[in-house]
């Protein structure tokens, strides 16, 4: 790096290339160091704390001595260093629950050789002895399977892996759940107690047990893309895209994964400036599309199917995946298979129903079979929920009943909780009212008509 | 790092076939084999109904002795187990084979201390 070469004391141009450095290191490898620190000593927040010293230095000094050759190396020793002191104090005051250096490995009187844990032992030495700071092992897997452990509160799952992995403040991941900052960090902090306290362990779980442990993964990370659709504060689509990735590629054969990639891939790929408001995905302009991530997201998917095998039932995120696909594809082709849709809906009610689906495929009925059709095919009653009365809004809007559209589209208003989906729908409201008007003006007025005749006002 | 595994389970015993509890005695037994062969298996206990237990408490500095369980609960803490593994999943796995848990739930509990030869040793 270019700092390293400087001979005049540009103090400036030092510390913009410490911070850049710090930064960069910051955004691609806190989870890596984050997850090698914590699964030596089972202790996150220790890690946490560790890592966060040995950035505060490093932007302390890098300015001073230059970036290292090897940052992350570099961050890691300091990091190393702390924690370990970390330990051996949190040793003495909590009455030693780790083995003390004077006693090497003592393995508790009464249990048997083959209980005693292995890095129980090493902790009286160097945990990370053998760690090469050139070659830096990567962990996070172990780190995302800690984090969504079933032993940890399903509610703190998500935002345990947005700090611990993705090095966000406990301030933002609060906003982003919009949860006061205090009742967060308390949370986290109980949850990284926990973790150290009950051991829960930092291991990859083997392929018995996967089929149960896998899910609660793939769901907090799914949940990190779902934030950013309820509107706001933190946009952290992007960053579960980026899970979702890391988690397939580590762990290689396992399909669902692979579709959860594709999936954030794909739902990341149709999202256009945000300045546009909130536009639904028909009225959308797939040219603005990002066709690089859509091919992606679709080579990700046929990963997905190719480790499923033809044998096995796709699972969810696979179906989802598909159906974002299907709707991605309209970039290339110019027109939606709602038949493919359904069959696709169909699928996931079967192996996972849910009310956002069914929903869905209500619409995608209304658009083959038309609105009545539609119509029959909503859950009888959702009054709470509302994907159902915007759905229920467009289909009657579809039948010329405008009415009952205008007051579905504002109890659908009256739900959202994203702002600019909020202003689309009152917009609706009005316009089929507006519209309804004009049709009792004008009696030929054909039902038909009646979505064309919205037009976007300005 | 020790574990304690509490059998919470109603208590049915009187109303059950001796022929059952049988079975469950010998399940129970060769459980308890495969702990011990695995070397994890410090203690295992298990309890007469809670219809035998006595309640101590003090109130307003005097002591109350009662008749019946601390909580007056459908489920019962029936027994317990206490393993010595390497971490909550090794603890998890033993529990699920556990063949109480077919009858109730099982609580998962970490140590904090334990005695050896009388003196406080910190789990871990």
């Amino acid at each position: 790096m270019d700092a390293e070469r400087l001979t005049a004391p540009d103090r400036d141009a030092r510390a913009a290339a410490a911070r850049t450095a710090a930064a960069r290191a910051a955004r691609e490898s806190y989870g890596r160091l984050v997850a090698l620190l914590a699964a030596s000593t089972g202790d996150l927040a220790l890690a946490e704390d560790a890592l966060a010293d040995a950035f505060e230095r490093a932007l302390r000094s890098w300015p001073e001595t230059g970036v290292p050759a090897n940052p992350d190396g570099w961050l890691l020793t300091v990091a190393r260093n702390r924690e370990r002191d970390g330990w051996k104090s949190a040793a003495r005051r909590r009455a030693a629950p780790l083995p003390s250096d004077d006693e090497p490995g003592s393995p508790a009187a009464g249990s048997s050789s083959g209980a005693a844990r292995p890095e129980a032992s090493a902790l009286a030495h160097d945990p990370l002895a053998d760690v090469d700071p050139d070659r830096i092992p990567d962990r996070r897997l172990e780190l995302l399977f800690t984090c969504a452990h079933p032993a940890i509160d399903a509610s703190v799952r998500t935002p345990l892996m947005l700090q611990a992995v993705l090095g966000f403040e406990a301030a933002d991941v609060a906003r982003a759940f919009a949860v006061p900052p205090t009742t967060m960090a308390q949370r986290l902090v109980r949850a990284k107690r926990r973790i150290r306290d009950a051991r829960i362990p930092f291991a990859v779980p083997d392929r018995h047990s996967m089929p149960e442990r896998l899910p609660p993964v793939l769901e907090a990370i799914y949940g990190c893309a779902a934030l950013d659709w309820r509107g706001g504060a933190a946009d952290l689509a992007g960053e579960a895209q980026y899970l979702a990735v890391v988690l397939a590629g580590l762990l290689e054969h396992e399909p669902e994964p692979w579709a959860l990639a594709a999936l954030t891939t794909l739902t990341l790929a149709r999202r256009g400036p945000d300045t546009a408001g909130f536009v639904p995905l028909d009225e959308q302009d797939p040219s603005t599309w990002d066709a690089a991530s859509i091919d992606e997201g679709d080579a990700y998917l046929r990963r997905s199917a190719r480790e499923r095998g033809r044998l096995a039932t796709p699972g969810r995120f696979e179906l989802e995946a598909a159906i974002q696909s299907v709707h991605c594809a309209r970039r290339r082709t110019g027109a939606t298979d709602w038949a493919a849709l359904r069959t696709l809906y169909d699928a996931l009610l079967a192996t996972s129903p849910s009310l956002g689906a069914e929903v869905a495929r209500a619409v995608v009925v209304g658009r083959l079979e038309g609105p009545a059709a539609g119509l029959a095919a909503l859950p009888a009653d959702a009054s709470g929920f509302q994907p159902w009365w915007a759905a229920r809004a467009d289909l009657l809007a579809g039948l010329g009943r405008r009415r009952e559209a205008a007051d579905a589209f504002r109890r659908a208003a009256g739900l959202a909780a994203d702002e600019a989906v909020r202003e689309y729908l009152v917009a609706r409201a009005v316009r089929v009212d507006v519209a309804g008007d004009a049709a009792r003006e004008d009696e030929r007025d054909d039902a038909s008509d009646d979505i064309g005749e919205e037009t976007q006002p300005g | 790092m020790r574990y304690t595994l509490l059998m919470h389970y109603p208590e049915v015993a009187d109303e059950l076939d001796p022929a059952i509890i049988e079975e469950a005695q010998r399940a129970f037994a060769s459980y308890t084999e495969t702990l011990e062969a695995a070397g994890v298996l410090v203690s295992a206990e298990v309890l007469q109904p809670s219809t035998n237990t006595t309640t101590l408490r003090l109130e307003d500095g005097a002591l109350q002795v009662q008749d019946g369980p601390f909580a007056d609960t459908k489920d019962q803490l029936g027994g317990t187990l206490v393993l010595d593994v390497a971490d909550l999943d090794a603890a998890i796995e033993w529990a699920r084979q556990a063949p109480p848990l077919a009858w109730g739930a099982i609580e998962v509990r970490p140590g904090a201390v334990y005695t050896v030869a009388g003196a406080w040793t910190p789990n871990g």
